[in-house]
């Protein structure tokens, strides 16, 4: 009745088996639905900061009609004489009334109620033409936000599935069913199928984030923003697969060492750093280029580093494919070592496996 | 049938596994008994390939044992386990299809094996709340879903109540009648007497005694006699021919090497009152246990 399952087919059921068990998890439910709702409230708070051109509501009299028509941003409102424009002005009907007044440099006489309409004075100001030379290509705000975006959904799911990843092979430790599935299948379709399996969920959680950013970009007219941002994004899911697999062999590997859900935390504090110095990183250096240079190079830090230098327009065309070929093979040798020092750490019970008897052969 | 020789096991410098050779027999029930640290868990998990062995080799009717043939044995671990969160058939029918079920079979096996243990009524209970009795009947039922061919089982019956070992042992004979080899460990001599054809017997690390039980009984037998009568049988010292090794009233355990000696007794034991028992006395294994292991 049985025949011995392939490779593949083995690798499938333990991931199909992870994505069940966690997609049942109500707190992981609940977590999703509260960082959907964040990046939702994050695009509208963009969406209203974008869009602070507002038309402002000008009474103007006279000569200064036409001479408003031709400035943009005003809702320009006739009035008969000076004193009608000032009654519009009391009744708060408009911001303010512009009457032609020959006495001034510029012909033109503000009236407003009690504050002076700054945005309405600069706007008939004359300033003199500047020139940039090294013009930033991002608005600096629109790049702090991405920073903490990139920061904030990387160190999230990161943390969420390296540590279920963490939690499930402890579990299997601890419970002891880890002898069952070892003398059932190959340990390498166990780990596979565990990072696979998570992977699959981090990077459906990031689709999901990315996808709904970008929906609500759209639904806010924000395309401008969208057409920015999302040469970025897509590399960001890009490095994001490959980096969590790094990051979830590592979990699983330093998981592995000990046998109790207490020591779990411990035991993965490398992993942890690792998460968290890419994240604090972007947030305080997004503007320094060394600092974003060198992390956009590093495997740990790349799948942060690399979008935000993409968004920034500080890349050149080849760096990214570069740096993803960089963390392709990283990630290719510490799944190697993590393959190994799960499968020596499995059968040891009780106290905390080293790392020099993990990592040694059989 | 299921042949280990020459396994040798060492960890760091304490050697698990001595030289250990023995068979386990299609259609029969093999009894694994041992004290604790004696190397029984080890020996399983040489057989099951969880670990590799330094020296000798496992093979099942002839053959060496690949992962393809190791994916047919049925493996119940000393320290339980099962997924807690899991329900109980969801996690029978997942380890089912990790030893290659189809999906369907899978379903069907699970839900007959639930019923023969009683415990189909909780196969949409999560694990963790099933009592502990219906743990390790969840547990069996786990290490039988597959159907396998080779059965090993270490303590089966620890943490079972007396009917639960009837169930438990209506399901395994059930498996060695179809011709699967059953190895099976167990602290409980009385169990492992009522219950196995065979036996293996390790101490330290190298088996100390291996074959049918009837032949070890056999082996193990002096000639000793047990008399109970319901007089005094204190004359029996006088006896030349006897040694008297137990006397407690009316009851004797007595020893010779000359069954006509021990029918004079016995005779002479009928002139003084009602014999209410006589005949030779057949070491427990518990006796030949001890007598092995010493």
């Amino acid at each position: 009745m049985t025949r011995p399952l392939g490779m593949v087919a083995a690798v499938r059921l333990v991931a199909g088996r992870e994505i069940r068990m966690k997609l049942r998890s109500k707190a992981f439910l609940i977590a999703t639905g509260v960082l959907m709702l964040l990046v939702v409230a994050a695009v509208v708070v963009g969406g209203i900061a974008g869009s602070s051109e507002s038309t402002t509501k000008v009474a103007a009299t006279g000569a200064a009609i036409e001479q408003l028509r031709a400035v943009p941003g005003l809702e320009v409102t006739k009035a008969s004489d000076a004193a009608s424009a000032e009654g519009l002005v009391r009744s708060g009907e408009v911001e303010a009334a512009v009457i032609p007044d020959p006495s001034t440099a510029l012909g033109l006489t503000v009236v407003a109620l009690e504050a002076v309409p700054g945005g309405l004075v600069q706007l008939l100001s004359v300033s003199p033409s500047v020139e940039l030379l090294e013009p930033p290509t991002q608005n600096p705000f629109l790049a702090y936000l991405a920073a903490i975006g990139f920061g904030i959904i990387f160190f999230v799911s990161a943390m969420t599935f390296g540590m279920t990843i963490a939690q499930s092979v402890v579990e299997e430790k601890q419970t002891r069913i880890i002898e069952i599935l070892m003398s059932t299948v190959p340990v390498r379709a166990l780990l596979a199928g565990k990072i696979l399996g998570n992977s699959a969920l981090a990077f459906g959680q990031i689709l999901a984030i990315g996808g709904l950013a970008a929906i609500g970009m759209a639904a806010t007219r924000q395309e401008l923003l969208l057409g920015d941002i999302g040469p970025a994004l897509a590399w960001f899911v890009v490095f994001f697969l490959f980096g969590f697999v790094l990051l979830a062999a590592i979990y699983s590997a330093t998981a592995a060492l000990v046998s109790r859900q207490e020591d779990v935390g411990t035991a993965t504090a490398p992993a942890t750093y690792l998460v968290m110095i890419p994240y604090f990183l972007v947030i305080f250096f997004f503007d320094n280029p060394l600092v974003l240079g060198i992390m956009s190079y590093v495997p740990f830090s790349a799948p942060v580093g690399m979008p935000m230098r993409v968004f920034l327009g500080s890349a050149e065309w080849w760096e990214p494919l570069v740096s993803l070929a960089v963390l392709l093979v990283s990630t290719a040798l510490v799944v190697l070592l993590g393959a190994r020092m799960y499968s020596n750490s499995l059968l040891r019970t009780g106290a905390r496996v080293r790392l020099r008897e993990a990592l040694g052969s059989r | 049938m299921l042949e280990l020789r020459g396994i040798v096991k060492n960890f760091g410098d304490r050697r698990a596994l001595n030289d250990v050779s023995f068979a386990v027999r299609s259609g029969r029930i093999t009894g694994f008994v041992g004290g604790n640290g004696a190397g029984k868990t080890t020996a399983m998990r040489v057989i099951l390939g969880v670990l590799r062995p330094d020296a000798g080799a496992v093979t099942l009717d002839g053959q060496p044992l690949t992962p393809a043939v190791r994916s047919g044995f049925g493996y119940m671990p000393e320290e339980r386990g099962l997924y807690p969160k899991m329900k109980v058939a969801e996690q029978i029918e997942y380890l089912g299809r990790l030893h290659g079920m189809a999906a369907a079979d899978a379903r069907r096996a699970t839900t007959e094996l639930l019923e023969q243990l009683d415990l189909a009524d909780r196969a949409d209970a999560t694990v963790e709340s099933l009592s502990l009795g219906n743990q390790q009947r969840a547990q069996i039922a786990a290490a039988l879903v597959h159907d396998p061919g080779v059965l090993v089982l270490d303590e089966p019956f620890s943490g079972l109540d007396p009917m639960a070992v009837d169930t438990v042992l209506a399901v395994l004979k059930r498996f060695a009648d179809k011709g699967a080899r059953v190895l099976f460990s167990s602290h409980q001599l009385d169990i492992v007497e009522r219950l196995c054809d065979d036996l293996v017997v390790i101490a330290g690390g190298e088996v100390r005694a291996a074959g049918s039980r009837d032949e070890l009984r056999a082996a193990h037998t002096r000639n000793r006699y047990e008399l109970h009568t319901s007089k005094s049988t204190e004359w029996l010292h006088s006896e030349p021919s006897l040694t008297v090794l137990e006397l407690d009233g009316g009851r004797a355990v007595f020893e010779t090497d000359e069954p006509a000696a021990a029918q004079e007794a016995l005779r002479r034991a009928s002139t003084t009152g009602p014999v209410l028992r006589f005949g030779p006395l057949h070491p427990s294994l518990a006796d030949i246990f001890k007598e092995v292991v010493r």
